[in-house]
Protein backbone atom coordinates (compact mmCIF):
# COMPACT_ATOMS: atom_id res chain seq x y z
CA UNK A 1 0.00 0.00 0.00
CA UNK A 2 1.90 3.15 -1.10
CA UNK A 3 1.13 6.29 0.86
CA UNK A 4 -1.71 8.02 -1.44
CA UNK A 5 -3.94 4.66 -1.12
CA UNK A 6 -3.00 5.18 2.75
CA UNK A 7 -3.98 8.59 2.91
CA UNK A 8 -7.18 7.70 1.25
CA UNK A 9 -8.26 5.55 3.50
CA UNK A 10 -7.86 7.49 6.71
CA UNK A 11 -9.67 10.62 5.04
CA UNK A 12 -12.26 7.69 3.58
CA UNK A 13 -12.84 6.44 7.42
CA UNK A 14 -13.05 10.24 8.78
CA UNK A 15 -15.60 10.78 6.59
CA UNK A 16 -17.63 7.79 6.37
CA UNK A 17 -17.33 7.25 10.51
CA UNK A 18 -18.66 11.14 11.05
CA UNK A 19 -21.12 10.53 8.76
CA UNK A 20 -22.54 7.69 10.69
CA UNK A 21 -22.18 9.86 13.75
CA UNK A 22 -24.64 12.27 11.42
CA UNK A 23 -27.20 9.90 11.06
CA UNK A 24 -26.92 8.22 14.59
CA UNK A 25 -25.88 10.31 16.62
CA UNK A 26 -29.27 10.93 19.43
CA UNK A 27 -29.00 14.85 19.84
CA UNK A 28 -28.82 16.90 17.02
CA UNK A 29 -26.28 19.30 18.02
CA UNK A 30 -24.16 16.18 17.84
CA UNK A 31 -25.31 15.33 14.22
CA UNK A 32 -24.53 19.32 12.94
CA UNK A 33 -20.88 18.74 14.72
CA UNK A 34 -20.21 15.81 13.42
CA UNK A 35 -20.92 17.29 10.06
CA UNK A 36 -17.50 19.33 10.19
CA UNK A 37 -15.24 16.26 10.05
CA UNK A 38 -17.47 14.79 6.83
CA UNK A 39 -17.36 18.19 5.22
CA UNK A 40 -13.53 18.35 6.65
CA UNK A 41 -12.42 15.32 5.25
CA UNK A 42 -14.75 15.54 1.89
CA UNK A 43 -12.45 18.56 1.39
CA UNK A 44 -9.12 16.35 1.97
CA UNK A 45 -10.53 13.41 -0.69
CA UNK A 46 -10.61 16.94 -3.20
CA UNK A 47 -7.29 17.78 -2.40
CA UNK A 48 -6.12 14.38 -2.98
CA UNK A 49 -7.33 14.20 -6.74
CA UNK A 50 -5.56 17.71 -6.64
CA UNK A 51 -8.79 20.04 -6.91
CA UNK A 52 -7.34 22.55 -4.67
CA UNK A 53 -9.79 25.23 -5.38
CA UNK A 54 -12.81 22.49 -4.90
CA UNK A 55 -11.35 21.55 -1.81
CA UNK A 56 -10.91 25.42 -0.28
CA UNK A 57 -14.49 26.00 -1.99
CA UNK A 58 -15.64 22.80 0.39
CA UNK A 59 -14.52 24.18 3.09
CA UNK A 60 -15.62 28.12 2.70
CA UNK A 61 -19.46 27.02 1.52
CA UNK A 62 -20.11 24.04 3.50
CA UNK A 63 -18.11 24.73 7.06
CA UNK A 64 -18.28 28.24 7.04
CA UNK A 65 -21.66 29.04 5.41
CA UNK A 66 -24.04 26.08 6.09
CA UNK A 67 -22.64 24.59 8.95
CA UNK A 68 -22.30 27.93 10.34
CA UNK A 69 -26.50 28.46 9.59
CA UNK A 70 -27.11 24.99 10.20
CA UNK A 71 -25.93 25.39 13.74
CA UNK A 72 -27.35 28.78 14.56
CA UNK A 73 -30.34 27.54 13.30
CA UNK A 74 -30.16 24.52 15.76
CA UNK A 75 -29.46 27.13 18.50
CA UNK A 76 -31.94 29.30 17.89
CA UNK A 77 -34.63 27.24 17.72
CA UNK A 78 -36.43 27.26 21.74
CA UNK A 79 -35.37 23.49 22.82
CA UNK A 80 -34.46 21.52 20.08
CA UNK A 81 -30.77 21.83 21.07
CA UNK A 82 -31.58 19.44 23.61
CA UNK A 83 -34.14 17.66 22.14
CA UNK A 84 -33.74 13.59 22.81
CA UNK A 85 -34.07 12.13 19.09
CA UNK A 86 -35.60 8.49 19.69
CA UNK A 87 -37.07 7.56 16.72
CA UNK A 88 -39.28 4.55 16.57
CA UNK A 89 -38.60 1.84 13.92
CA UNK A 90 -41.64 2.05 12.03
CA UNK A 91 -41.71 0.66 8.82
CA UNK A 92 -37.92 -1.33 8.61
CA UNK A 93 -38.78 -4.06 5.65
CA UNK A 94 -39.64 -0.87 3.39
CA UNK A 95 -37.03 1.01 4.60
CA UNK A 96 -34.42 -1.99 4.11
CA UNK A 97 -35.74 -2.50 0.38
CA UNK A 98 -35.54 1.43 -0.40
CA UNK A 99 -31.98 1.54 0.71
CA UNK A 100 -30.49 -1.18 -0.47
CA UNK A 101 -32.20 -0.37 -4.16
CA UNK A 102 -30.87 2.97 -3.53
CA UNK A 103 -27.41 1.37 -2.81
CA UNK A 104 -27.45 -1.35 -5.62
CA UNK A 105 -28.50 2.22 -8.53
CA UNK A 106 -25.22 3.73 -6.91
CA UNK A 107 -22.88 1.13 -7.11
CA UNK A 108 -24.22 -0.01 -10.65
CA UNK A 109 -23.55 3.74 -11.73
CA UNK A 110 -20.21 3.73 -9.97
CA UNK A 111 -18.94 0.26 -11.46
CA UNK A 112 -20.52 1.29 -14.73
CA UNK A 113 -19.46 4.80 -15.84
CA UNK A 114 -16.57 4.86 -17.85
CA UNK A 115 -14.41 7.03 -15.58
CA UNK A 116 -11.83 9.77 -17.63
CA UNK A 117 -8.71 8.38 -15.78
CA UNK A 118 -6.01 11.20 -16.85
CA UNK A 119 -2.77 10.45 -17.09
CA UNK A 120 -2.12 9.98 -13.54
CA UNK A 121 -0.70 13.36 -12.40
CA UNK A 122 -2.19 16.22 -10.32
CA UNK A 123 -3.43 19.03 -12.58
CA UNK A 124 -1.05 22.23 -11.73
CA UNK A 125 -3.30 24.71 -11.27
CA UNK A 126 -7.09 24.02 -11.71
CA UNK A 127 -8.39 27.45 -10.28
CA UNK A 128 -7.86 29.37 -13.83
CA UNK A 129 -9.35 26.17 -16.32
CA UNK A 130 -12.14 26.61 -13.56
CA UNK A 131 -13.14 30.38 -14.05
CA UNK A 132 -12.64 30.41 -18.04
CA UNK A 133 -15.43 27.83 -18.31
CA UNK A 134 -17.51 29.03 -15.69
CA UNK A 135 -17.46 32.50 -17.90
CA UNK A 136 -17.14 30.65 -21.57
CA UNK A 137 -18.50 27.47 -21.80
CA UNK A 138 -20.53 26.68 -18.91
CA UNK A 139 -22.05 30.66 -18.36
CA UNK A 140 -25.85 29.78 -19.16
CA UNK A 141 -26.23 26.92 -16.43
CA UNK A 142 -23.94 29.05 -14.05
CA UNK A 143 -25.98 32.03 -14.40
CA UNK A 144 -28.93 29.65 -14.44
CA UNK A 145 -28.05 28.56 -11.03
CA UNK A 146 -27.01 32.06 -9.46
CA UNK A 147 -30.70 32.95 -10.50
CA UNK A 148 -32.20 30.50 -9.22
CA UNK A 149 -30.49 30.64 -5.93
CA UNK A 150 -31.39 34.61 -6.07
CA UNK A 151 -34.99 33.65 -6.46
CA UNK A 152 -34.65 31.62 -3.49
CA UNK A 153 -33.16 34.32 -1.56
CA UNK A 154 -35.87 36.68 -2.56
CA UNK A 155 -38.29 34.25 -1.29
CA UNK A 156 -36.94 33.45 1.76
CA UNK A 157 -36.98 36.98 2.57
CA UNK A 158 -40.60 37.58 1.23
CA UNK A 159 -41.50 34.91 3.46
CA UNK A 160 -39.89 36.60 6.76
CA UNK A 161 -40.72 39.78 5.88
CA UNK A 162 -43.58 40.97 8.88
CA UNK A 163 -46.79 41.80 6.92
CA UNK A 164 -47.22 46.11 6.92
CA UNK A 165 -50.47 46.93 8.45
CA UNK A 166 -52.88 48.22 6.17
CA UNK B 1 9.61 24.20 2.56
CA UNK B 2 11.50 23.72 -0.32
CA UNK B 3 14.56 25.17 1.06
CA UNK B 4 13.90 22.71 4.21
CA UNK B 5 13.53 19.97 1.94
CA UNK B 6 16.79 20.26 -0.19
CA UNK B 7 18.28 20.33 3.03
CA UNK B 8 17.82 17.15 3.98
CA UNK B 9 19.90 14.00 2.75
CA UNK B 10 18.89 13.11 -0.50
CA UNK B 11 19.46 9.41 -0.15
CA UNK B 12 16.40 9.61 2.29
CA UNK B 13 13.07 8.56 0.87
CA UNK B 14 11.01 10.99 -0.44
CA UNK B 15 7.88 10.90 1.47
CA UNK B 16 10.32 11.17 4.51
CA UNK B 17 12.00 14.29 3.02
CA UNK B 18 8.67 15.86 2.68
CA UNK B 19 7.45 14.82 5.76
CA UNK B 20 10.25 16.16 7.49
CA UNK B 21 10.49 19.27 5.62
CA UNK B 22 6.93 19.63 6.62
CA UNK B 23 7.30 19.27 10.26
CA UNK B 24 9.76 21.60 10.55
CA UNK B 25 7.73 23.81 8.95
CA UNK B 26 5.46 23.42 11.07
CA UNK B 27 7.77 23.35 14.63
CA UNK B 28 9.13 26.92 13.05
CA UNK B 29 5.44 28.59 12.51
CA UNK B 30 3.56 27.30 15.83
CA UNK B 31 6.62 28.17 18.20
CA UNK B 32 6.46 31.08 16.34
CA UNK B 33 2.59 31.54 17.03
CA UNK B 34 2.49 30.34 20.22
CA UNK B 35 5.20 32.72 21.76
CA UNK B 36 4.69 35.81 19.26
CA UNK B 37 1.63 36.91 21.59
CA UNK B 38 3.48 37.31 24.82
CA UNK B 39 5.06 39.48 23.12
CA UNK B 40 1.87 41.42 21.53
CA UNK B 41 -0.13 40.93 24.79
CA UNK B 42 2.91 42.79 25.93
CA UNK B 43 2.55 45.81 23.47
CA UNK B 44 -1.49 45.77 23.71
CA UNK B 45 -1.17 46.54 27.55
CA UNK B 46 1.32 49.14 27.35
CA UNK B 47 -0.41 50.69 24.09
CA UNK B 48 -3.49 50.86 26.23
CA UNK B 49 -1.57 52.15 29.00
CA UNK B 50 -0.24 54.83 27.07
CA UNK B 51 -3.68 55.71 25.72
CA UNK B 52 -5.27 56.23 28.93
CA UNK B 53 -2.58 58.10 30.77
CA UNK B 54 -1.07 55.13 32.83
CA UNK B 55 2.22 53.80 32.54
CA UNK B 56 0.95 49.91 31.99
CA UNK B 57 2.95 46.74 33.25
CA UNK B 58 6.45 47.89 34.69
CA UNK B 59 6.73 45.48 37.78
CA UNK B 60 7.56 41.83 36.22
CA UNK B 61 11.32 41.99 34.51
CA UNK B 62 12.54 45.29 33.15
CA UNK B 63 9.35 47.74 31.87
CA UNK B 64 7.40 45.02 32.68
CA UNK B 65 8.49 42.73 29.86
CA UNK B 66 7.99 39.60 31.84
CA UNK B 67 4.33 40.32 32.63
CA UNK B 68 3.32 38.34 30.06
CA UNK B 69 5.28 35.50 30.59
CA UNK B 70 4.15 35.16 34.65
CA UNK B 71 0.87 36.02 33.19
CA UNK B 72 1.56 32.61 30.63
CA UNK B 73 2.58 30.51 33.30
CA UNK B 74 -0.14 31.10 35.84
CA UNK B 75 -2.49 30.39 33.43
CA UNK B 76 -0.70 27.12 32.44
CA UNK B 77 -0.58 25.78 35.91
CA UNK B 78 -4.14 26.86 36.74
CA UNK B 79 -6.44 24.02 37.21
CA UNK B 80 -8.69 23.41 34.12
CA UNK B 81 -12.42 23.95 35.23
CA UNK B 82 -15.46 22.01 33.57
CA UNK B 83 -18.78 23.73 34.54
CA UNK B 84 -21.27 21.53 35.64
CA UNK B 85 -23.47 20.45 32.67
CA UNK B 86 -21.23 20.88 29.89
CA UNK B 87 -20.07 18.89 27.32
CA UNK B 88 -16.66 17.57 28.21
CA UNK B 89 -15.79 16.49 24.80
CA UNK B 90 -16.82 19.42 22.72
CA UNK B 91 -15.70 21.47 25.55
CA UNK B 92 -11.94 20.78 24.96
CA UNK B 93 -12.21 20.27 21.36
CA UNK B 94 -13.58 23.53 20.77
CA UNK B 95 -10.49 25.77 21.70
CA UNK B 96 -8.75 23.68 19.84
CA UNK B 97 -10.72 24.25 16.20
CA UNK B 98 -10.36 27.63 17.22
CA UNK B 99 -6.27 27.71 17.17
CA UNK B 100 -6.06 25.14 14.02
CA UNK B 101 -7.80 27.60 12.15
CA UNK B 102 -5.88 30.52 13.52
CA UNK B 103 -2.65 28.82 12.83
CA UNK B 104 -3.73 26.89 9.27
CA UNK B 105 -3.45 30.67 7.43
CA UNK B 106 0.24 30.65 8.23
CA UNK B 107 0.93 27.88 5.60
CA UNK B 108 0.76 30.39 2.97
CA UNK B 109 1.91 33.52 4.52
CA UNK B 110 4.89 34.50 2.60
CA UNK B 111 8.11 36.21 4.32
CA UNK B 112 10.14 36.61 1.65
CA UNK B 113 10.84 34.88 -1.78
CA UNK B 114 11.81 32.00 -0.61
CA UNK B 115 10.20 31.85 3.37
CA UNK B 116 7.12 30.91 2.83
CA UNK B 117 5.93 27.28 3.66
CA UNK B 118 4.19 26.84 0.68
CA UNK B 119 2.90 28.69 -1.89
CA UNK B 120 -0.61 27.46 -2.74
CA UNK B 121 -1.81 28.93 -6.09
CA UNK B 122 -5.28 29.17 -4.20
CA UNK B 123 -3.45 30.76 -1.65
CA UNK B 124 -5.76 33.58 -0.70
CA UNK B 125 -8.88 31.49 -1.18
CA UNK B 126 -7.18 29.20 1.05
CA UNK B 127 -6.87 32.27 3.97
CA UNK B 128 -10.81 32.82 3.78
CA UNK B 129 -11.00 29.23 3.92
CA UNK B 130 -9.19 27.73 6.79
CA UNK B 131 -10.89 31.13 8.65
CA UNK B 132 -14.09 29.33 8.53
CA UNK B 133 -13.10 26.31 11.00
CA UNK B 134 -12.38 29.33 13.49
CA UNK B 135 -16.53 29.87 13.06
CA UNK B 136 -17.35 26.78 14.25
CA UNK B 137 -15.17 26.18 17.00
CA UNK B 138 -16.13 29.44 18.57
CA UNK B 139 -20.14 27.99 18.43
CA UNK B 140 -19.19 24.87 19.67
CA UNK B 141 -17.59 26.63 22.85
CA UNK B 142 -20.16 28.65 22.94
CA UNK B 143 -22.65 25.44 22.76
CA UNK B 144 -20.47 23.27 25.04
CA UNK B 145 -20.32 25.69 28.00
CA UNK B 146 -23.84 25.31 28.97
CA UNK B 147 -23.59 29.06 29.54
CA UNK B 148 -26.41 31.49 28.38
CA UNK B 149 -23.98 34.10 27.98
CA UNK B 150 -21.34 32.08 26.08
CA UNK B 151 -24.49 30.40 23.65
CA UNK B 152 -25.01 34.56 23.42
CA UNK B 153 -21.65 35.19 22.79
CA UNK B 154 -21.05 32.48 20.36
CA UNK B 155 -24.24 33.16 18.00
CA UNK B 156 -23.43 36.76 17.86
CA UNK B 157 -19.92 36.38 16.54
CA UNK B 158 -21.09 34.09 13.92
CA UNK B 159 -23.56 36.01 12.95
CA UNK B 160 -20.60 38.72 12.63
CA UNK B 161 -17.82 36.95 10.74
CA UNK B 162 -20.64 34.82 8.24
CA UNK B 163 -21.69 38.82 7.65
CA UNK B 164 -18.04 40.42 7.49
CA UNK B 165 -16.79 37.89 5.19
CA UNK B 166 -18.54 38.93 2.20
CA UNK B 167 -16.95 42.61 2.18
CA UNK B 168 -13.94 40.90 2.96
CA UNK B 169 -14.52 38.86 -0.25
CA UNK B 170 -15.04 41.72 -2.26
CA UNK B 171 -12.30 43.70 -1.84
CA UNK B 172 -10.11 40.25 -1.92
CA UNK B 173 -11.48 39.87 -5.55
CA UNK B 174 -10.28 43.50 -6.78
CA UNK B 175 -7.34 42.26 -5.78
CA UNK B 176 -7.13 38.70 -7.41
CA UNK B 177 -8.61 41.06 -11.01
CA UNK B 178 -5.50 43.41 -10.36
CA UNK B 179 -3.09 40.34 -10.37
CA UNK B 180 -4.91 37.91 -11.84
CA UNK B 181 -3.57 34.93 -9.54
CA UNK B 182 -4.49 34.02 -6.08
CA UNK B 183 -1.03 33.60 -4.99
CA UNK B 184 0.04 35.67 -2.23
CA UNK B 185 3.16 34.87 -3.36
CA UNK B 186 2.41 36.40 -7.13
CA UNK B 187 0.47 39.39 -5.67
CA UNK B 188 3.95 40.16 -4.19
CA UNK B 189 5.47 40.38 -7.00
CA UNK B 190 2.96 42.55 -8.75
CA UNK B 191 4.18 45.13 -6.62
CA UNK B 192 7.66 45.35 -7.38
CA UNK B 193 9.39 48.67 -7.25
CA UNK B 194 9.19 50.36 -4.07
CA UNK B 195 6.53 52.36 -2.05
CA UNK B 196 4.50 53.49 -5.67
CA UNK B 197 3.40 50.36 -6.80
CA UNK B 198 1.86 49.18 -3.62
CA UNK B 199 -1.61 48.30 -4.30
CA UNK B 200 -2.63 50.63 -1.43
CA UNK B 201 -1.79 53.29 -4.27
CA UNK B 202 -2.64 52.27 -7.33
CA UNK B 203 -5.92 53.67 -9.22
CA UNK B 204 -5.83 56.40 -6.03
CA UNK B 205 -8.41 57.69 -5.20
CA UNK B 206 -9.84 53.60 -5.15
CA UNK B 207 -7.35 51.13 -3.81
CA UNK B 208 -7.33 53.09 -0.23
CA UNK B 209 -11.08 52.70 -0.25
CA UNK B 210 -10.84 48.98 -0.59
CA UNK B 211 -7.98 48.56 1.45
CA UNK B 212 -9.82 50.42 4.74
CA UNK B 213 -13.02 48.37 3.61
CA UNK B 214 -11.14 44.85 3.78
CA UNK B 215 -8.79 46.05 7.34
CA UNK B 216 -12.36 47.17 8.49
CA UNK B 217 -13.65 43.64 7.48
CA UNK B 218 -10.85 41.95 9.03
CA UNK B 219 -11.40 43.71 12.19
CA UNK B 220 -14.48 42.21 12.81
CA UNK B 221 -13.84 38.94 11.65
CA UNK B 222 -10.80 38.69 14.43
CA UNK B 223 -13.47 39.81 16.62
CA UNK B 224 -11.55 42.93 17.94
CA UNK B 225 -12.94 46.29 19.04
CA UNK B 226 -14.72 48.23 18.10
CA UNK B 227 -16.56 44.76 16.68
CA UNK B 228 -16.08 43.17 19.83
CA UNK B 229 -19.94 42.17 20.07
CA UNK B 230 -19.45 38.65 21.12
CA UNK B 231 -17.61 39.57 24.03
CA UNK B 232 -18.95 42.54 25.03
CA UNK B 233 -18.24 42.69 28.31
CA UNK B 234 -21.25 45.06 29.96
CA UNK B 235 -24.00 42.49 28.39
CA UNK B 236 -22.34 38.94 28.15
CA UNK B 237 -19.66 38.79 31.17
CA UNK B 238 -16.93 37.34 28.46
CA UNK B 239 -19.02 36.28 25.55
CA UNK B 240 -18.11 32.84 24.40
CA UNK B 241 -14.98 32.00 26.52
CA UNK B 242 -16.98 32.78 29.34
CA UNK B 243 -16.80 29.47 30.93
CA UNK B 244 -12.83 28.82 30.13
CA UNK B 245 -10.35 28.96 32.33
CA UNK B 246 -6.08 27.55 32.76
CA UNK B 247 -4.85 26.77 29.44
CA UNK B 248 -8.06 26.21 27.17
CA UNK B 249 -8.36 30.38 27.57
CA UNK B 250 -5.08 30.60 27.00
CA UNK B 251 -5.55 29.14 23.23
CA UNK B 252 -8.50 31.18 23.08
CA UNK B 253 -6.19 34.76 23.54
CA UNK B 254 -3.59 32.78 21.44
CA UNK B 255 -6.06 32.39 18.42
CA UNK B 256 -7.09 35.67 19.13
CA UNK B 257 -3.84 37.68 18.57
CA UNK B 258 -2.61 34.98 16.09
CA UNK B 259 -5.59 36.13 13.94
CA UNK B 260 -5.16 39.42 14.70
CA UNK B 261 -1.30 39.17 12.97
CA UNK B 262 -3.16 37.24 10.26
CA UNK B 263 -5.18 39.54 8.99
CA UNK B 264 -2.52 42.54 9.44
CA UNK B 265 -0.21 40.02 7.86
CA UNK B 266 -2.46 39.60 5.02
CA UNK B 267 -4.11 43.19 4.60
CA UNK B 268 0.12 44.18 4.41
CA UNK B 269 0.59 41.69 1.54
CA UNK B 270 -2.27 42.68 -0.55
CA UNK B 271 -1.97 46.43 0.06
CA UNK B 272 1.29 47.32 1.39
CA UNK B 273 3.69 45.50 -0.99
CA UNK B 274 4.72 42.09 1.15
CA UNK B 275 8.25 41.86 1.69
CA UNK B 276 8.82 44.70 -0.54
CA UNK B 277 10.50 47.56 1.16
CA UNK B 278 9.42 51.06 0.79
CA UNK B 279 12.72 52.04 -1.56
CA UNK B 280 14.26 48.79 -3.72
CA UNK B 281 17.29 50.22 -2.14
CA UNK B 282 16.08 49.02 0.93
CA UNK B 283 15.96 45.71 0.14
CA UNK B 284 18.94 44.18 1.51
CA UNK B 285 22.03 45.43 3.55
CA UNK B 286 25.00 43.55 1.67
CA UNK B 287 23.53 40.06 0.62
CA UNK B 288 21.30 39.93 3.54
CA UNK B 289 17.27 40.03 2.30
CA UNK B 290 15.47 41.87 4.31
CA UNK B 291 11.84 40.65 3.01
CA UNK B 292 11.02 39.02 6.39
CA UNK B 293 11.78 42.10 8.15
CA UNK B 294 9.30 44.70 5.96
CA UNK B 295 6.66 42.32 6.16
CA UNK B 296 6.87 41.82 9.74
CA UNK B 297 7.14 45.74 10.26
CA UNK B 298 4.14 46.46 8.57
CA UNK B 299 2.29 43.38 10.22
CA UNK B 300 3.17 44.96 13.26
CA UNK B 301 2.18 48.60 12.43
CA UNK B 302 -1.09 46.96 11.42
CA UNK B 303 -1.53 45.30 14.48
CA UNK B 304 -0.54 48.37 16.61
CA UNK B 305 -3.71 50.27 14.60
CA UNK B 306 -5.64 47.75 15.58
CA UNK B 307 -5.00 48.04 19.10
CA UNK B 308 -5.01 52.04 18.83
CA UNK B 309 -8.70 51.47 17.14
CA UNK B 310 -9.87 49.57 19.92
CA UNK B 311 -8.50 51.85 23.06
CA UNK B 312 -10.23 54.91 20.73
CA UNK B 313 -13.80 53.86 19.44
CA UNK B 314 -16.28 52.82 21.33
CA UNK B 315 -17.84 48.98 21.14
CA UNK B 316 -21.34 49.14 18.29
CA UNK B 317 -24.58 48.06 19.38
CA UNK B 318 -25.83 44.35 17.42
CA UNK B 319 -27.95 46.06 15.17
CA UNK B 320 -25.60 49.35 13.87
CA UNK B 321 -22.75 46.35 13.97
CA UNK B 322 -25.41 44.60 10.87
CA UNK B 323 -26.09 47.70 9.57
CA UNK B 324 -22.45 48.49 8.66
CA UNK B 325 -21.76 45.25 7.04
CA UNK B 326 -25.13 44.91 4.65
CA UNK B 327 -25.54 48.16 4.49
CA UNK B 328 -22.61 50.38 3.93
CA UNK B 329 -19.22 47.85 3.65
CA UNK B 330 -21.30 45.57 1.07
CA UNK B 331 -22.29 48.33 -1.36
CA UNK B 332 -19.24 49.81 -1.24
CA UNK B 333 -17.75 46.41 -1.85
CA UNK B 334 -19.84 45.47 -4.62
CA UNK B 335 -19.88 48.95 -6.36
CA UNK B 336 -15.62 48.79 -5.98
CA UNK B 337 -15.86 45.46 -7.96
CA UNK B 338 -17.22 46.41 -10.90
CA UNK B 339 -15.24 49.54 -11.06
CA UNK B 340 -11.76 47.97 -10.63
CA UNK B 341 -13.15 45.08 -13.27
CA UNK B 342 -14.00 47.97 -15.44
CA UNK B 343 -10.43 49.83 -14.40
CA UNK B 344 -8.17 47.10 -14.79
CA UNK B 345 -9.50 46.51 -18.64
CA UNK B 346 -8.95 49.98 -19.81
CA UNK B 347 -5.79 50.61 -17.55
CA UNK B 348 -4.16 47.41 -16.78
CA UNK B 349 -1.11 49.61 -15.72
CA UNK B 350 -3.22 51.40 -13.71
CA UNK B 351 -3.37 55.64 -13.99
CA UNK B 352 -0.95 57.84 -15.60
CA UNK B 353 -0.57 59.46 -12.50
CA UNK B 354 -0.31 56.88 -10.18
CA UNK B 355 3.57 57.00 -9.42
CA UNK B 356 4.06 60.59 -8.75
CA UNK B 357 0.37 61.86 -7.25
CA UNK B 358 -0.76 57.97 -5.87
CA UNK B 359 1.05 57.15 -3.09
CA UNK B 360 1.74 61.79 -1.33
CA UNK B 361 -2.01 62.04 -1.87
CA UNK B 362 -3.21 58.52 0.12
CA UNK B 363 -0.66 59.39 3.06
CA UNK B 364 -2.18 62.98 2.84
CA UNK B 365 -5.74 61.47 2.90
CA UNK B 366 -5.02 59.19 5.76
CA UNK B 367 -3.76 62.11 7.78
CA UNK B 368 -6.37 64.31 7.24
CA UNK B 369 -8.44 61.41 8.22
CA UNK B 370 -6.83 60.93 11.32
CA UNK B 371 -6.67 65.08 12.33
CA UNK B 372 -10.49 64.95 11.79
CA UNK B 373 -10.75 62.09 13.92
CA UNK B 374 -8.51 63.68 16.51
CA UNK B 375 -10.72 67.01 16.37
CA UNK B 376 -13.84 64.87 16.50
CA UNK B 377 -12.93 63.33 19.92
CA UNK B 378 -11.62 66.33 21.46
CA UNK B 379 -14.93 68.68 20.06
CA UNK B 380 -17.10 65.65 21.38
CA UNK B 381 -14.88 65.38 25.06
CA UNK B 382 -15.12 69.05 25.45
CA UNK B 383 -18.58 68.63 25.26
CA UNK B 384 -19.38 66.16 27.61
CA UNK B 385 -17.14 68.44 29.70
CA UNK B 386 -19.66 71.18 28.83
CA UNK B 387 -22.45 68.78 29.50
CA UNK B 388 -21.78 67.71 33.00
CA UNK B 389 -20.60 71.37 34.09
Amino acid sequence: MNAEAAVFYVLAAITVGSAAVVVLARSLIYSAFALLFTFVGVAGLYLLLGADFLAATQLLIYVGGILVLLLFGVMLTHKLYDLDLRSEVTQFLPGVIVSIGLFAVLALTAWRTDWAGGDGRAPAATTREIGQLFMGRYLLPFEAASILLLVALMGAAMIVRRKRSA
Amino acid sequence: MDFIYGLLPADLPTWVRVLGAGIACAVIGVTAMALGPLLYVYAETKVAGFMQDRIGPKRVGPHGLLQTVADAVKLLFKEAIYPAGADKKLFILAPCLVVVGAFLSFVVLPFGSRMQAVDLNIGLFYVVAVSSLSTVGLIMAGWASNNKYALFGAMRSAAQIVSYEIPAMMSLLTIVMIVGSLSLQEVVWAQQGGLQSWFLFRFFPIMPVVAIVFFTAGLAECNRAPFDIPEAESELVAGFHTEYSGFFFAMFFMAEYTEMLVISAVTSVLFLGGWWAPHPALQQIGSVGLGPFWLIAKAWFLMFVMMWLRWTLPRLRVDQLMYVAWKVLLPIGLTLVVLVGGLVLWFPDGFAWDGWVGWPLTLALFGFLFVVMQRAIRWSRKRAVEMAA
